[in-house]
């Protein structure tokens, strides 16, 4: 048990109580700001939970879109309440990633990659000609319950920010002990030598299958609540392949040494995309590419790799002034 | 000597900061209006549509603030206070200018925005706009759902120009009044997204009922939006029986279309309807189609070039001085959004006596006829959120005196034959066979 109990446990914990009191001094615009963070960070998870096994997807809006009409669908035949439409979008999103999953669990690599974008683009192509869900304007999510408690107007969003960190912290906190687990660990045995870890007893392409509906289910989750947040969903702005480059962006930009930073990494995301837009309006595209490239070239590793460095750098100095420090594994 | 220099370059530096700070601080407290306004500044739909949108929106708030324009809006600001401007870019679909509109709403407390093109970007501010209070004024976007299906009871959400209904009706009016006999069916090339699909839609059945003997093609061409590449179209257009194309394309989708299909002579073979032809015709110059039907939805651009009233010469003239092109119909239909306001602000300041609250704005503006550059514009459907606006048609040709495209055989529509009546919907108006218009 304490062996799941490990810093990042606790401060993905220490995190989430930081958020539930942020919520009441944070303005209207920034509660929005960190509700997209939450719902990029979690289909970020999703990525991550990938990319330890050295699998990119460049088509996870598929399950993001997926998750977020599930919420449009859902409301249309009356069904309203944030918990089960947060069941809803993980099953569909899930569903989905278990059927595609006996395709895809066969490839690695670019055909990976792009088989899922191919996926995500049928996908956008189905809901740009179903007029029922708005075809390409897209269709409006309306205001959910909680538990069947209706929030009042003022109440509404802080109270959705409060439900989407819950989410957020339970889909954070289960990829990581997923990832801690035999399971979990026997993935980055896969990315390493897949042949080696079949001559071990394990089924390589079983372990890929696993993650690929975690990762789906993650998006599905990061969907609905991008739903509820801005209250409109459209196949331009969650199902297109951009999206899905933006998720890897952000998997990118936070590193894949762990979970939690792929909200750090959704924040910086969201703001440098807010700030660009409004003091670039005409570039502001190009400076989130410069800003890629800058990752790339400087932190290949992502933002992550700051905290690693910074570490290791105190090491070096405390070894030089004599002192000992343990050093700690399982990041 | 030498430190007393130092010292009284200090004292410069230090002043001319001071004075700089007091300026901004002056200007900080000045109260002004800040507007919002959305355009595409990037991607396909940038050339054609958002930068004569932006172009027509910085030159009528320049107008309004130094009070150049001529009566009725002659004085300077928005009730007496100048408009704070911030454009920015409608790039990147529904969800994320939801996420832009609630920036400058909350982060930029902006009073209003002006301006959206896209319908997709419309259907998706509507709820948001009603949510946050912010009064909305919607300039280009045409799809009828907005008030008729998303907003039924506006109130904060407004839009200036007709819906796209009434642009395909006038466009079917102008083949029954101009050539009636003569069209023996009509086939269509409409993008495969929401705004094709509602304009050949309402196309086909104001044909229906205005030239029943002419039959729609069978086979209406969808392709993808943004695709770029139409030889199969063309080539499936060119053997069709139909005589007469319709076309809602935009952007660079309808300049790459309009390049492949003069280089097949197919514009000399059938008689062409581009509902929004205009917005690329002065930038094709010569290349552009003539002897077709080329659309404005309203009183803009090609339509009203040498029209004489003060505010359209006004309007011509300096458009033309600050950026060397004429204006086309998005630069007019964004400048229309920014006369609303002023319209509204300035009537509800004389109402209250002093600078109005938004729903005093609000209440001026709903159901309000206002003066436009060419006519009124008369807020008359949707409970007085939606306008309308005369609508016309007329022929392409270029003229060589002047060196750009002109258009010839205008048939003015007045707002009443072109829209449905208040309270009736778009659709089952047109099934009904267009009840209620009076031509």
């Amino acid at each position: 048990m304490t062996r799941l109990l490990d810093r990042t446990f606790w401060g993905l914990t220490l995190g989430l109580f930081a958020l539930l009191l942020l919520n009441f001094l944070l303005e209207e615009w920034m509660r929005s700001i960190g509700l997209q963070s939450l719902s990029r960070g979690c289909v970020a998870i999703g990525l991550l939970v990938l990319w330890r096994t050295g699998l990119v997807s460049f088509g996870h809006a598929l399950f993001f879109g997926f998750g977020a009409y599930t919420v449009a669908m859902l409301q249309i035949i009356g069904i309203n309440d944030i918990i089960l439409l947060l069941i809803g979008g993980m099953a569909t999103a899930g569903g989905l990633a278990l059927v595609l999953g006996f395709l895809l669990r066969q490839y690695r690599a670019i055909f990976f990659a792009l088989l899922n974008m191919a996926f995500s683009m049928i996908l956008y192509g189905v809901l740009a000609k179903v007029e029922s869900l708005g075809s390409t304007d897209g269709i409006g999510i309306s205001q959910v319950t909680f538990f069947g408690f209706t929030a009042s107007s003022e109440a509404y969003r802080p109270t959705l920010f409060v439900f989407a960190a819950i989410f957020a912290y339970i889909a954070a906190v289960g990829s990581h002990w997923y990832l801690k687990s035999t399971l979990g660990l026997m993935t980055m045995a896969v990315r390493e030598n897949e042949i080696r870890v079949e001559y071990l007893g394990y089924s390589a392409e079983k372990a890929i299958h696993i993650k690929y509906v975690l990762s789906g289910v993650l998006a599905g989750v990061g969907g609905v609540i991008m739903a509820l947040t801005v209250g409109h969903v459209d196949p331009d702005s969650m199902v297109y392949w951009t999206v899905s480059g933006d998720f890897v962006f952000i998997t990118i930009l936070a590193g894949t040494g762990n979970v939690g930073a792929t909200f750090i990494g959704a924040l910086v995301y969201e703001l440098l995309r807010t700030y660009a837009f409004e003091f670039a309006p005409e570039i502001w595209q190009l400076i989130l590419g410069g800003a890629l490239l800058l990752i790339i070239m400087f932190l290949p590793d992502g933002l992550w790799s700051l905290r690693s460095e910074w570490r290791s750098r105190r090491a070096l100095a405390a070894a030089r002034s004599g002192k000992t420090e343990k050093g700690e594994a399982g990041q | 000597m030498k430190l007393r220099e130092t010292k009284f370059t200090q004292c410069l530096v230090g002043a001319a900061l001071g004075g700089v700070m007091a300026l901004g601080g002056a200007t900080a407290f000045a109260q002004t209006v800040k507007i919002g306004t959305p355009s595409f500044l990037t991607g396909a739909a940038a050339p054609a549509f958002g930068i004569p949108a932006k172009q027509g929106t910085e030159l009528i708030v320049r107008g309004i603030n130094n009070g150049e324009l001529p009566a009725p809006y002659n004085t300077k600001g928005l009730a007496g206070r100048q408009i704070d401007l911030i454009v920015y870019d409608e790039a990147g679909g529904g969800t994320k200018q939801v996420t832009e509109f609630r920036n400058k709403a909350q982060k930029d407390n902006v009073d209003a925005i002006i301006g959206i093109i896209s319908s997709g970007t419309c259907a998706a501010l509507t709820k948001v706009a009603e949510e946050l209070k912010v009064l909305t004024i919607q300039t280009v976007c045409g799809t009828p759902r907005v008030f008729e299906e998303i907003n039924k009871d506006p109130k904060y959400v407004f839009r200036t120009i007709n819906h796209a209904t009434a642009n395909n009706v006038s466009a079917a009016r102008y083949l029954a009044a101009k050539m009636k006999d003569k069209v023996k069916g009509f086939a269509g090339i409409n993008q495969n997204y929401a705004w094709g699909q509602d304009s050949w839609r309402d196309f086909q059945l104001a044909m229906a009922t205005l030239i029943p003997a002419a039959k729609a093609s069978k086979k209406p061409q969808f392709p993808k939006l943004f695709s770029g590449q139409y030889g199969t179209e063309i080539s499936a257009l060119s053997r069709s029986r139909e005589n007469v194309v319709h076309s809602s394309f935009w952007g660079g989708d309808l300049e790459a279309f309009i390049g492949q299909a003069s280089a097949r002579g197919l514009f000399k073979r059938k008689s062409f309807v581009l509902t929004v032809g205009e917005t690329v015709a002065y930038r094709l110059g010569k290349k552009f189609p003539q002897g077709i039907l080329a659309g404005t939805r309203g009183p803009y651009g090609m339509y009203v070039v040498d029209d004489p009233t003060p505010l359209n010469q006004w309007f011509q003239k300096e458009f033309r001085k600050a950026y060397g092109s004429p204006p086309s119909q998005p630069a007019y239909q964004y400048a229309q959004g920014f006369l609303a306001a002023k319209y509204a602000y300035d009537k509800a300041a004389k109402d209250a006596g002093k600078f109005p609250s938004t729903e005093q704005v609000i209440t001026a503006l709903r159901g309000a006829t206002f003066p436009t550059f060419v006519g009124d514009v008369k807020m008359g459907l949707s409970k007085g959120h939606q306008a309308m606006t005369d609508d016309r048609w007329g022929v392409t040709a270029w003229d060589e005196a002047k060196g750009e495209m002109v258009v010839k055989d205008v048939v003015v529509f007045p707002a009443e034959c072109v829209n449905p009546p208040d309270g009736v919907g778009s659709i089952e108006w047109l099934k009904g066979g267009m009840k209620g218009a009076k031509c």
